[in-house]
């Protein structure tokens, strides 16, 4: 099945990437293609390159973008979400790309399921 | 078109507060483009999004609520608020900037069961 | 419809709202909701009694985080993100009571 994942929260703020991430993973480990994560509101955080958490935490942007490239799952941050809030290509982490809201519009068509992680 | 999918957004949060009812309000823009069969569910705090009326200078923050009116002219025109909602907030039709479908509780979760993508923000 | 729900029924309104709304099917409870599922919460009567109109779901790593593991509402059935991912496929739809 093609699934389509929305991440609408910043990483660490709030477990909505983390939730996502276990949630694509397990996904692709049945079979099911992720075929776009849709990163909107302050998920576009989790495009940022600059994240560094402590050295004993997980890294939940290196994480997707690992998830990515092993299983090319196509990253997208939402332009204007982004702009906002100081992400651009300058500081995109790899295997994220920014695009504009058609892309979750699209999402919506293409997939059999969308699922939302938010607030 | 036939093959267009049925959209559904939910609305459940009020404006201002949080950013949440803006950007929803965006991707409702956007989906229009695509030919979608789109409608928009308010409840909740959601119905405060559609409250006339908001005068947003004293804030400094961007009154977004005159793009509610524009929907009309993307083919938006299915705008549905849940009644126990509405009630429960002091509000009726005659408070919105927009003429809606007022639903009760059972019609809006049907509604809902038909979709085939339901986007929350 | 899969209705995924993730706040804590003491702390919002998402879980009344879904399930005053919604006609019927699967609810999982997913991050701050699993509180909801647990022995002894207040909501555990009203999840109880929804228990006829929808069959009701908990996150187990949720759960297990939040040191909660053993306490879960008879009834609730115990998923990891495998069985998340089968709810989804198995739905026809699903809606996230964000």
């Amino acid at each position: 099945m093609k699934l389509g994942i929305v991440v609408n929260e910043g990483p660490y703020q709030h477990q909505a990437s983390d939730s996502a991430y276990l949630f694509a993973k397990a996904a692709i480990e049945k079979g099911h293609e992720v075929w776009r994560v849709f990163f909107y509101h302050d998920g576009v955080n989790n495009a940022s390159k600059l994240t560094e958490p402590p050295q004993d935490d997980r890294h939940i942007v290196n994480r997707w973008t690992k998830l990515a490239e092993d299983h090319k799952v196509d990253l997208v941050v939402c332009v204007a979400a982004a702009l906002r809030r100081g992400i651009k290509e300058e500081n995109l982490a790899q295997g994220f790309r920014i695009s504009g809201l058609g892309q979750l519009v699209e999402a919506g068509i293409k997939c059999d399921r969308v699922v939302t992680f938010g607030d | 078109m036939s093959d267009a999918k049925k959209f559904m957004f939910v609305n459940r949060k009020a404006p201002y507060g949080t950013i949440y009812a803006l950007e929803s309000l965006e991707v409702v823009l956007i989906t229009a483009a695509f030919d979608q069969d789109v409608s928009l569910a308010f409840l909740d705090d959601g119905v405060y999004q559609l409250k006339k009326g908001q005068q947003t200078k004293g804030i400094e923050t961007k009154n977004f609520s005159p793009a509610y009116r524009a929907l009309e002219d993307y083919d938006i025109e299915k705008l549905y608020v849940e009644k126990e909602a509405m009630d429960a907030r002091g509000l009726t039709e005659d408070d919105f900037l927009v003429p809606v479908t007022v639903l009760s509780r059972a019609e809006m979760g049907k509604l809902m069961d038909e979709q085939d993508v339901v986007l929350s923000f | 419809m899969l209705h995924i729900i993730n706040q804590s029924p003491l702390n919002s309104s998402t879980l009344d709202s879904c399930l005053n709304t919604a006609t019927g099917g699967e609810i999982l409870l997913i991050e701050d909701a699993v509180y909801a599922a647990t022995r002894g919460n207040a909501a555990e009567a009203k999840l109880r009694a929804a228990m006829g109109k929808f069959k009701v779901y908990v996150l187990t790593p949720d759960l297990d985080a939040r040191g909660l593991g053993d306490r879960v509402v008879e009834g609730v059935s115990s998923v990891d993100y495998g069985g998340f991912v089968d709810l989804v496929s198995n739905s026809k739809n699903c809606q996230s009571w964000l």
